[in-house]
């Protein structure tokens, strides 16, 4: 049976910035072994020679014109913010690189 | 009044029988009446849907030419961006957000004149069967109260079927829209993947979610169809072609001819026995009403629900990453000067339900490296075997067809600590999803076990949704007719519900 | 004990990578129809695209796929006929959706090459840099950062997020990695990229101002032994803004893994900014976990397959190439090689065709160019393409000149006052009242004076003894506040004393 370990899933936590309880982790670890199993399924099958399908409709070479059209105001681009200051976003101090 | 159909109160407001305010208010104080049971709608919009009812008046009053569905009420699942007023996608992560901008589906209803009364209630992201991972508390189903409508587009399909609103608007990704208007009793279409503009559709997964039409006859579900379908520039997944002719399908309903395939793999073992007699009950009448029953094997779609809780999860990882208390939404433990990094986490954790976390995992690990070719990868590939299935079957036979889930509802907590007993129940509408074709419940009767609706599937090739209409419309016309009435007619009194109902006209099918 | 330079090539063999980003110049954003100028107020140009709102799609903007490809060409590289838009995961507040918009396994342009030539004691040397791939990706948002001590990341309270420039069109020039420089390696890294630029303003697809940041550099240096046939570990240094940084920065990451490698040191695999004042490098803050972008194919965007036929529309449609044109210029001027050389090594050809163009002799806009006005450029510390005078500037300063109302020396002058702001050469003359003393009653007034004054010398030179008039000719233009022309003093004064 294949299982994600409570350090990997702590891993994959920090990938998709979630922060999680220890219960929490060690509760996703015990799950993932069903599912992990579920949709291992997928290896099962023959898939030499077939090709990936990422869209279900063979929609290709659609483009918009160079053209400016109206964007939305400061007011309400800023509308959502949970925080502002001068007509700009207010995040707090980000540790990563410049 | 709130027990027409969508087409009769159409016909009744252009004859100016009744005016869209009082349609509107009068369901208004249907909701107020039973919302506090069915817990369909997260948000009433009073003000906003009179206003646009009395919009409506005065230009049929001026003699203006007005649209099909212009000032009939309408229900949208809160996963539809609507300008000032607040959506939140189910989730606690976008408590009080108000959208500065309208969805396309929201700017055409506007622009048909429909009278959008509120948001309904949905799982979180769209990403359940029951309504029960909605960061506000689960929808409850009209015909059993203590029983889950189905999800994700719970509240839609409920708002419907507890006569709150004569049509909805749901999301389908793996079935969000066709699952609860089968456990529900209601007619729910999921259109072929980009014919309706996902501008403003809060992703889920991509190249699956699809918004779609509710209503409680084939015909109203048509008019809300062709309301909402059509090419969008925002959208680049979006078909640039006619909008099949799903009305005049509704109302021709004719199968003399029709090829129907039924999908070896897609009933008998695992689906509820009453849910298995209703279907072959209704394979019958179609027989009787000229169409040729042949079965269709499609292999590969053993393997649909692994490959789509990979390809979802995957998706849905990356299309949530946006929700990082920066610009909108909530943000939480930003006190004592913690880290914007601190703060995305603490935010994403405190926002998310268990659900939502569970397929951010899941679809992380299957994207990370290493680990791609053997599942994103691998899934994609399913998905072309699946295409390659529909094509052979589509070949021999005009629509396809399923019982749309392999149970009726079930009870509110039964399967929410089991999620893969919950995947299960999306075994038989996902194909459809992967494959990017559309697809249609309509009710089939109720199981005799439960006395619980069951919904009958029908699958169409990619834009040719008519054949949906066409067959359903048909199967409806025979099946009311059987029944006296239709079947949410049989559906419980609500609190504020007359019990002796007035029957209804036959489904409008002619 | 550190090596100097030659001992480090002696020794080992720099291996370098270039990576290039573009900011293209079209009117609209590369996913969304918001306007791409620059300097706007903070977040007047956002839109629910661009700002990741929910529910918000990026569409493709075309003119960003025909620049692409014309650069694709102009660099030699194949055009796929079936390429596809990838999201690169991770999070960063200027970043709004958490993922950026790019190109993974399937870019657009690919196997291309770029010839460049570089100026050495050893004559012209040629090399061939190859260019593994150009693909489109799009721009982040700009950051603020409050309440640090020098307005950096480091130490901040808090940051302020202005997306503007979220979502503009960037290109990226991804070279293979370019061994062989030798001893030139920071010379052909800046050849290199002044080339691209030279194209990219050729195509006419960007403004490349690396000041501006609309033409970026990250470079990639690392040292193998000499006999080694592994290579070195490498470090990227970003924030390089000019071509004299891409210069400072290669040589200044040479120094320092050898310093490392010399005391048996390993060099870490990382990233380091470029500090414009000392010219060293500085490590970036080490992240915990190595970052895994999870690449997988856009579901928003359909692949882009560009007709054949359009190809070769645009590929018929290039301009001329830059080494075509230096060729054409340097036959056109009629300058010697190791001048031309210098010229294009100073960066001046643009410049000086821009003067040549508003009517000024080739030979004197060079000279002012490669002479004064480049000697100023030095002083500051900056390219001449960051000072304040323009090709008409000098165009009207020459004219000035030609015409008898500036000295050389005066015009001088001038140049200073132009590069202070204090307008154009018209406007400095008139402000600070330059004026050539041509008035001959005026010269031979102070000339008088000064034989006067100087007898002695002056009775030298009316004995025949010309070189002594040198001392008499400093004289009247000291009297003179240095306002006369020289060469007519000299006329004047041996005149005067009967030469």
């Amino acid at each position: 049976m294949s299982t994600l370990s409570r350090d990997e899933v702590a891993k994959l936590a920090g990938l998709a910035r979630i922060e999680m309880t220890e219960e929490e982790l060690v509760n996703l670890s015990s799950q993932f072994g069903m599912i992990l199993d579920a949709v291992a399924r997928v290896q099962e099958v023959n898939l030499e020679g077939v090709k990936a399908t990422s869209h279900p409709q063979p929609i290709e070479n659609i483009a918009r014109p160079d053209v400016v059209q109206a964007s939305l105001t400061p007011a309400q681009a800023l509308s959502g913010a949970p925080a502002q200051e001068e007509q700009r976003f207010r995040v707090p101090q980000i540790l990563g690189e410049e | 009044m709130i027990f027409k159909t969508a087409t009769e109160m159409a016909d009744a407001l252009s004859k100016k029988d009744i005016s869209s305010v009082e349609l509107t208010q009068a369901h208004l104080d249907r909701i107020a009446a039973v919302d506090g049971d069915v817990k369909a709608f997260l948000h009433v919009d009073s003000e906003g849907a009179l206003a646009q009812a009395a919009a409506v008046d005065a230009d049929r009053a001026s003699g203006k030419a007005m649209s099909p569905l212009a000032g009939v009420p309408l229900a949208l699942k809160d996963v539809l961006a609507q300008k000032g007023v607040p959506t939140t996608a189910g989730s606690k992560i976008l408590q009080g957000w108000k959208p500065p901008y309208d969805s396309t589906v929201v700017a055409k209803l506007k622009d048909a004149g429909v009278v959008i009364l509120g948001k309904t209630n949905m799982d979180e992201f769209a990403m359940g069967s029951s309504t029960e991972n909605s960061g506000y508390g689960p929808t409850f189903n009209p015909w059993d109260l203590t029983r889950t409508p189905g999800g994700s587009s719970g509240g839609s399909s409920a708002a419907v079927a507890s006569f709150e609103a004569p049509l909805a608007i749901g999301s389908d990704t793996g079935g969000s829209i066709r699952q609860p208007a089968a456990l529900t009793g209601i007619v729910g279409v999921r259109p072929t993947y980009g014919a309706v503009s996902r501008y403003g559709l809060i992703a889920y997964s991509s190249s699956l979610d699809q918004a779609g039409p509710f209503g409680r006859t084939v015909l109203d579900t048509a008019l809300l169809h062709e309301a909402i379908a059509g090419h969008d520039a925002h959208d680049a997944t979006s078909i640039n072609a006619a909008v099949p002719a799903v009305v005049a399908a509704a109302k021709d309903g004719n199968v003399k001819g029709m090829k129907i395939g039924v999908i070896k793999q897609l009933q008998g073992e695992g689906y509820q026995k009453g849910v298995q007699t209703r279907f072959t009950e209704s394979l019958d009448l179609l027989a009787s009403l000229g169409a040729e029953i042949v079965e269709v094997d499609c292999p590969s779609f053993e393997y649909a629900l692994a490959a789509y809780y990979l390809i979802a999860p995957s998706e849905c990882s990356s299309n949530l990453a946006r929700f990082d208390a920066m610009r909108y939404g909530l943000r939480t433990g930003d006190e004592g000067g913690a880290s914007a990094e601190a703060v995305m986490a603490a935010t994403r954790d405190a926002g998310f339900g268990r659900e939502v976390k569970r397929r951010i995992i899941l679809g992380t690990y299957a994207l990370s490296s290493g680990y791609y070719d053997a599942y994103y990868g691998s899934a994609q590939k399913i998905r072309t075997l699946i295409i390659q299935d529909y094509a052979k079957a589509f070949a021999v036979a005009d629509v396809l067809v399923s019982p749309t889930a392999p149970t009726t509802a079930y009870k509110i907590g039964e399967k929410i600590d089991d999620p893969m007993a919950m995947y299960l129940g999306d075994v038989a509408t996902i194909p459809v999803n992967l494959a990017g074709i559309c697809g249609m419940s309509l009710p089939a009767g109720l199981a005799e076990e439960d006395n619980l609706p069951v919904g009958f599937q029908i699958m169409a090739p990619a834009m040719q949704d008519q054949r949906l209409y066409q067959a359903g419309a048909a199967l409806e016309a025979a099946l009311t007719s059987k029944w006296g009435g239709a079947l949410i007619t049989k559906a419980p009194a609500l609190q504020g519900r007359p019990s002796a109902l007035p029957t209804m006209s036959k489904g409008g099918a002619k | 004990m550190a090596l100097n330079y030659d001992e480090i090539i002696a020794k080992y063999d720099p291996v370098l990578g270039l990576e290039v980003h573009v900011e293209l110049n079209t009117e609209s954003k590369m996913f969304c129809s918001c306007a791409t100028t620059f300097g706007a107020e903070p977040n007047t140009q956002t839109c629910p695209v661009c700002l990741a709102l929910p529910g918000a799609l990026p569409v493709v903007n075309e003119k960003a796929i025909e620049s692409t490809i014309k650069i694709g060409l102009a660099l030699n590289c194949s055009i796929a006929p079936y390429s596809r838009f990838a999201r690169k995961n991770y999070f960063y507040p200027d970043m709004p959706k958490n993922f950026q918009i790019s190109q993974y396994d399937e870019p657009i342009c690919f196997d291309g090459y770029v010839d460049v030539e570089i100026d050495t004691d050893e004559g012209p040397k040629h090399f061939r840099i190859e260019v593994e791939r150009v693909h489109m990706e799009e721009d982040t948002g700009k950051s603020l950062h409050v309440g640090g001590a020098t307005g950096r990341i480091h130490g901040a309270d808090y940051s302020l997020l202005d997306y503007n420039r979220a979502g503009i069109p960037l290109v990226e020039i991804v070279t293979k990695i370019v061994p062989g420089t030798g001893k030139y390696a920071p010379e052909v890294a800046k050849a290199y990229v002044a080339e691209l630029r030279d194209i990219l303003r050729g195509l006419g697809v960007s403004d490349v101002k690396m000041e501006q940041g609309s033409l970026r550099c990250d470079a990639n240096v690392s040292l193998m032994l000499k006999d080694a046939t592994e290579l070195g570990t490498r470090s990227e240094t970003k924030n390089v803004n000019s071509l004299r940084s891409v210069e400072r920065a290669i040589r200044g990451e040479m120094l320092r893994h050898a310093e490392i490698l010399e005391t048996g040191g390993k060099v870490k695999q990382e990233t380091r900014h470029f500090q414009e004042d000392t010219g060293l490098t500085r490590s970036g803050r080490s992240k915990e976990q190595a970052e895994d972008y999870r690449y997988f194919p856009d579901p928003d965007l359909v692949p882009v397959k560009p007709d054949a036929a359009w190809i070769e529309t645009l590929r018929a449609g290039l301009p001329e190439r830059p080494s075509i044109r230096r060729k054409r210029l340097k036959e056109q001027w009629a300058v010697p090689d190791k001048e031309f050389a210098a010229m294009v090594n100073a960066d001046v050809l643009d410049i000086v065709e821009a003067t040549v163009l508003l009517g000024a002799d080739a030979t004197k806009a060079r000279t002012w160019w490669l002479g004064e006005i480049s000697r100023v450029a030095n002083d500051k510390g900056v390219d001449i393409a960051e000072l304040a005078i323009t090709p008409a500037h000098v165009a009207e300063l020459i004219k000035l000149v030609a015409s008898g109302e500036l000295t050389d020396k005066l015009a001088r002058q001038v140049v200073e006052g132009v590069i202070a702001g204090e307008g154009t050469p018209s406007e400095v003359v008139a402000k600070r009242g330059i004026k050539v003393v041509s008035d001959d009653g005026a010269l031979m007034a102070a000339i008088e004076k000064v034989c006067a004054a100087q007898a002695d010398t002056a009775e030298k030179v009316r004995g025949g003894h010309l070189p002594a008039a040198g001392a008499l000719i400093g004289a009247v233009m000291k009297e003179t506040a240095g306002q006369a022309d020289a060469a007519k003093v000299r006329e004047l004064l041996l005149k005067f004393l009967g030469q």
